[in-house]
């Protein structure tokens, strides 16, 4: 029973995650109908900037408390996301916005490269350990137990989550988004800047995915310039399981999937008679993405068929 | 009135670039060295892999981010059939057509529930599946070990033609023919081989119904080609030619493990043939070719920093994706068609710019 609550509770953590990661994607492919393939990639140098920044507060003021520095972090790596996100928008996307479908998904793929070796080149190849500034308290919960990182990393990415529904639904800007998810063309006949609202959504999805590596590199305690893409691409899956283009969707698909990541790695060995162990974790995401993709391509919430997929 | 500057006849023209194509290890071997050779054998392999990918991202416009699964595949059927892994040692021409099938197999079997998905998601899946084969690769080494798991397969037979064994060097008329020169003509033999095949199928009805695919499914479905069936033969195709570059490689290289295919490997030939010129045949083997010697020449840049700032600030190894990177972004936002694009291509996206 413990194994099974503890399971439950490390898939819970990872799973907010990927939803928050899953969030950028599927934001933008609502809109754009674009897999923003270097998604991943801007996870990673939020962590890597706000590590950053964190070991040279860490080195310069020992003293502070440890959710400052934390905090002085995520102010930086956001505003740098943010900035990213856009530069990507306006460079890599916007001018092929009317090329055949391939081009676009091309030059993603570019910047994603890029990115990666960018980060290689500031902070070298190996892993960068996450310093010890937060207080690793364990509470245990019925034999299972949790870390103080855990918890604020799921009452954090709980509170964005929610806030971002509010966005969406209730501000002048969401709804901007939401017509413009529906008809690009007919949103802007309508007096929205539908540029600027494509440039909102990279931004609020780039800040987002700063957020997310923040929480990752915390979680596992050290972060690397590789680690955007299979974050990225798990978290791909979880909106494609939640159903691309829905919100709602993403959240739902990224704690399913950290669910059976964590359930499928504690238990595989059992149910395979040790023949496949925990080393398999990372396959479950793309046999996840397959199934669905061949089963339900609109994915767990999507409502629209066949011309999505 | 015979013109004063006539063209050569074809045949003239052919021979010539046969000779040139024969002399060619000899000429690089004397003027630059005989690890420039081996980059020659190397780029006539990616050659390979490139017409392969070609076929299915280039005439029918799929984009498949997993191809390298199917070169490894290629490559482990043939490290499996003939090393001392299992003990068996089979000869080339027996092993190397049952790695392409194999690959040719998986190719449909991760086609056929695949290939109703839009490009962008199959661009996804592919991926997946490519990171699905290495994983396994790279674990399947217990409790039974079949891959030998992260350290790879060792002692890999070479070619051998009956008594003519390929890793051995050979003398005639004089000239001594090492297992690199050789290697050369055994590549360029498949290399020729390939394109022959991806030309005759671009003139065909085949072909020609890829490219209405490509260009657009709906209508090309409406016009009464089986849409699905024939991506699965362009899927099928490209995985064949992938598998037969794996089986080659793993000859040539002696040794094989999962680190050789992992997804750069893929986005590598993918930049062949977007820079070359998708559905090119002349440019894919232009992108090829001139990837392959990039990182070569960019270890000059070593040489160039340290005399300029005294130190090295940026490894040349890793300068090559960062450059790699910035020319996939490059070549599509400004020469989307490559840089050798064929007539047709560069229509197609001057029409899609307007």
């Amino acid at each position: 029973m413990d194994i099974f609550l503890q399971q439950l509770i490390n898939g819970l953590v990872l799973g907010s995650v990927y939803a928050l990661v899953a969030l950028g994607y599927t934001m933008v492919y609502g809109i754009l109908e674009l897999i923003n393939f270097a998604h991943g990639e801007i996870t990673m140098m939020g962590a890597m900037v706000a590590l950053a920044v964190i070991g040279a507060l860490a080195l310069a003021a020992p003293g502070l408390p440890g959710v400052l520095v934390l905090g002085a972090g995520l102010a930086v790596a956001i505003p740098v996301c943010v900035a990213l996100g856009l530069l990507i928008e306006r460079v890599a996307y916007r001018p092929l916005r009317h090329a055949p479908r391939l081009a676009p998904l091309i030059t993603a793929i570019g910047v994603s490269i890029i990115l990666q070796n960018i980060a290689m080149l500031i902070w070298g190849k190996q892993y960068i350990p996450f310093p010890a500034i937060l207080p690793q308290a364990r509470h245990t919960v019925y034999g299972a137990s949790i870390t103080n990182v855990q918890i604020a990393i799921l009452l954090l990415a709980t509170g964005i989550m929610l806030t971002l529904i509010l966005v969406v639904r209730k501000t002048r800007l969401g709804r901007a988004m939401r017509a413009t998810a529906q008809s690009r063309q007919v949103a802007s006949l309508m007096g929205v800047d539908v540029n600027r609202v494509i440039a909102a959504t990279f931004a609020i999805g780039s800040a987002l995915a700063a957020v997310a590596g923040v929480m990752v590199s915390a979680y596992y305690g050290l972060a690397h310039y590789y680690m955007g893409f299979l974050l990225g691409l798990k978290a791909f899956s979880a909106a494609v399981l939640g159903g691309i283009g829905n919100l709602a969707g993403a959240m739902l698909g990224g704690l399913l999937l950290g669910l059976i990541e964590s359930f499928g790695a504690g238990y595989i060995g059992d149910l395979t008679g040790g023949f496949l162990g925990s080393n398999y974790q990372d396959v479950f995401a793309f046999f996840v993405l397959i199934t669905v993709l061949v089963f339900r391509p609109s994915g767990l919430l999507g409502v629209r068929g066949g011309e999505r997929a | 009135m015979p013109s004063l500057c006539p063209t050569p006849p074809r045949w003239l023209a052919f021979s010539l670039l046969a000779a040139g194509l024969a002399a060619l290890p000899f000429l690089v071997d004397a003027g630059l060295g005989r690890s420039w050779v081996r980059l020659l054998d190397l780029a006539l392999l990616y050659a390979i892999l490139a017409l392969g990918l070609n076929i299915v991202v280039g005439y029918a416009g799929l984009l498949d981010l997993g191809y390298v699964a199917f070169y490894a595949l290629g490559a482990y059927v043939y490290a499996w059939l003939s090393s001392p892994h299992f003990g068996l040692h089979l000869p080339f021409w027996a092993v190397l057509p049952l790695g392409a099938s194999l690959a040719a197999l998986f190719g449909v079997l991760l086609g056929a529930p695949t290939l109703r998905l839009r490009g962008d998601y199959l661009a996804i899946v592919t991926l997946g599946f490519g990171e699905i084969i290495r994983i396994f690769l790279n674990n399947l080494n217990a409790p039974v070990n079949i891959t030998n798991g992260p350290q790879g397969i060792n002692l890999i037979d070479p070619v051998r033609l009956g008594s003519f064994d390929l890793s051995q060097p050979h003398e005639l008329l004089g000239y001594t023919f090492t297992s690199i020169h050789l290697t050369y003509y055994l590549f360029l033999l498949f290399t020729l081989g390939v394109m022959f095949i991806s030309m005759r199928l671009e003139d065909s009805r085949i072909g020609r119904a890829w490219v209405a695919i490509r260009e657009d499914e709906v209508a090309a479905a409406a016009t009464g080609i089986n849409t699905r069936n024939l991506k699965l033969l362009a899927f099928a195709m490209g995985a064949t030619f992938g598998g037969l570059a794996g089986g080659l490689f793993a000859s040539f290289q002696g040794f094989i493990s999962p680190e050789s295919f992992n997804l750069m490997e893929s986005i590598m030939i993918l930049c062949m043939i977007v820079l070359g010129g998708m559905g090119h045949i002349p440019g894919v083997i232009f992108g090829a070719v001139v990837l392959t010697l990039l990182p070569e020449a960019l270890r000059y840049t070593g040489d160039w920093q340290r005399e300029l700032f005294g130190r090295i600030y940026i490894d040349p190894a890793d300068l090559r994706m960062l450059l790699f990177g910035l020319a996939l972004v490059a070549v599509m936002l400004y020469r989307p068609a490559g840089l050798l694009p064929s007539t047709r291509r560069r229509r197609e996206f001057a029409d899609a710019q307007e």
